[in-house]
């Protein structure tokens, strides 16, 4: 191994150079590896707007606001698909936030450590499925749950409201978002169990000790503690939800206007892409679907970097109190 | 007083009641999948589907045999790509990294890792596909890669920086150079760690369809190379489930079965290797 330093023999009168060690040579190979994944992320966004432009200055900023998809007349607009994205992923949330948090606080706060543990790795495992199998189940097993009985039980106490007004298909924004909410949970229960298990039994003990009970010491004192972790992992879960692909793209309904039931069959940017890419015939109407691409990588770009900023200053916060 | 103790304790228990059914309800939709997957798929994953091509519509029978094999090579040579690239950049973040650019890495890294793999897929189109005019295993091997490499990253940088600062103080104190310390000492002591980190990140690429969809695409027999159009299991499933064919439904299910299978006893397996060996407190 330390052939490269003997190779220099000691009898050289002049070194107009420095001797090249392994610890530089070590530094340097480590350190191209390392901004590679700079350069790849750079190289990413260059391509995805390169491949976007012919759409982007046929467009401009209207490709946002524009509600018509239309490839026979090669006229593009996202706004169905910014629509869909947005309202399946908030109904995840809807969902899966409390559900998640309300776990997150019975394994924190509730379950043995033995139990917690093995709850944790289940919940862990849970969220290795892929995706594609979330959408095998859902479209044999939660699309007719929903035409059958889900959705016709909803319509009949609350059909009055156009948001559970309309034809049932079963597939379409709600179906959409409650898978997606089953495969973001597990996401927000592992962060949010560690920033709850980051708070400092201190906090819980003077709560309790001053007459609280657990749960008021939890819902008054531990989660305000934790709220920025909690928040972080919210965050993580949108972001998941606003690019997931497959399992979505199953269950959508594939139909790219606006709705305002959410039985209604929608669109989101992910499963458009999905579809449609390899059948795009034409410049525009490929450079239309890569500027979605675009579109949703900055959303979810923004989305990454607050969840990230979240779970850095919880993180920081916790350890500096403890 | 009494009756406001009462109403206390009486929200005290259903909200914490309320929070264990939360976690149980979570927890429990892990086995509906299995039990679903187990239900549906059990009978049909036979001798054919390993060994047998998949038949055209209409036609009962059949398998999986070449989405098998593409699945594999696809996923080897990501493997091979990312893994490399991934460690190498995790040794820099945790041994070399100064303050500022390390920051930058790890950051970038992690935004990365949470880029949607539908749009990682449009950038190994534009990369392999459209220069080459043609879809290839290549290019969905590079798209899932590029998921890869940020998780060995953090993965990795996470647990070389778990070594104990004494080791690297005692083989530096023995005159070790700081890559020899690396090399012999820090990598080896942080190793099962790395390796659950690096299992956990193939099982995770070899279940992703999204990237897969427009670079590999899909065969109907076997590829004899990596610049074909090359089929997966995951892409499989997709087209096998939304097709409007009973048969092809019930090939699915099999397929479905035999991926979460397979990536949920790699999570089990390095999830023991670490929880039982790991040479480190953690």
């Amino acid at each position: 191994m330390s052939t490269s330093s003997a190779a220099i023999t000691p009898g050289t009168t002049i070194v107009p150079k420095r001797r090249f060690g392994g610890d530089e040579v070590a530094y340097l190979v480590t350190l191209v590896f390392a901004a590679s994944i700079l350069l790849v992320t750079l190289l990413m966004v260059w391509q995805l707007w390169i491949h976007s432009s012919p759409a982007r200055e046929k467009f401009g900023f209207s490709f946002l606001t524009s509600k018509l998809w239309n490839p026979v007349t090669d006229e593009f607009g996202a706004l169905p698909f910014l629509y869909g994205t947005v309202v399946t992923s908030f109904l995840a949330l809807l969902i899966a936030v409390p559900l998640g948090v309300g776990a997150a606080i019975y394994l924190s706060e509730l379950a043995r450590p033995k139990l917690s543990n093995s709850l944790t790795f289940l919940v862990e495992l849970l969220a290795a499925v892929p995706s594609v199998i979330f959408g095998l189940l859902a479209i044999f097993t939660l699309v007719p749950l929903m035409r059958d009985y889900v959705g016709p039980g909803v319509q009949k106490v609350l059909g009055f409201l156009p948001v559970f007004s309309g034809h049932i298909y079963g597939v379409g924004y709600l179906t959409a978002g409650m898978i997606l909410a089953i495969m973001t949970f597990p996401f927000i229960i592992s962060v949010s169990r560690e920033a709850l298990m980051a708070v400092p039994r201190e906090q819980r003990e003077a709560a309790l000790a001053l007459g609280a009970t657990q749960w008021e010491s939890t819902f008054q004192v531990v989660l305000p503690f934790a709220r920025l972790g909690i928040m972080g992992s919210v965050f993580l879960a949108l972001a998941r939800a606003l690019g997931e692909t497959m399992a979505v793209t199953m269950v959508i309904g594939n139909d790219p206007t606006i709705h305002a039931s959410l039985f209604a069959p929608g669109y989101t940017i992910a499963a458009v892409i999905a579809n449609e890419f390899t059948e795009a015939t034409g410049n525009t109407y490929l450079s239309a679907l890569v500027e979605l691409g675009l579109v949703l990588f900055a959303l979810t770009m923004v989305i990454n970097g607050v969840a990230q900023l979240l779970i850095v200053l919880t993180t920081k916060k916790g350890s500096a109190k403890a | 007083m009494t009756s406001r103790n009462v109403r206390r304790n009486a929200v005290n228990n259903f909200m914490l009641g309320l929070c264990a059914v939360c976690a149980f309800l979570t927890v429990s939709t892990l086995f509906v999948i299995l039990g679903y997957l187990l239900y549906n798929g059990a009978t049909s994953v036979d001798l054919n589907f390993f060994t047998k091509l998949p038949l055209p519509p209409g036609q009962n029978g059949g398998g999986m045999a070449n989405a098998i094999l593409g699945s594999a090579q696809i996923v080897v040579v990501a493997t091979l790509i990312g893994l490399p690239i991934g460690f190498f950049a995790g040794i820099y973040l945790a041994e070399y990294g100064g303050r500022t650019f390390a920051f930058l890495v790890r950051y970038v890294a992690d935004l990365l890792n949470g880029i949607p793999s539908i749009v990682i897929g449009i950038v190994a189109w534009t990369v392999v596909v459209v220069p080459q005019h043609h879809f290839s295993a290549l290019a969905g091997s590079l798209a899932l890669s590029l998921m890869l490499i940020p998780i060995t990253a953090r993965n990795t940088e996470q647990f070389l920086l778990e070594v104990p600062r004494s080791m690297r103080e005692g083989s530096l104190a023995l005159g070790a150079k700081k890559w020899r310390t690396i090399a012999s000492v820090i990598v080896p002591a942080a190793r099962k760690g790395i390796m659950t980190g690096m299992i956990l990140g193939v099982a995770r690429i070899s279940g992703e369809t999204a990237p897969l969809l427009f670079t590999s695409l899909n065969n109907q027999y076997f590829s004899t190379g990596l610049s074909e159009p090359t089929a997966s299991l995951p892409v499989m499933i997709f087209q096998r489930a939304i097709s409007p064919f009973d048969d092809y439904h019930r090939q699915a299910w099999a397929a479905g079965l035999v991926l979460l299978a397979l990536v949920l006893l790699a999570n089990i397996a390095a999830r023991m290797v670490i929880s039982r060996g790991a040479s480190l407190p953690r």
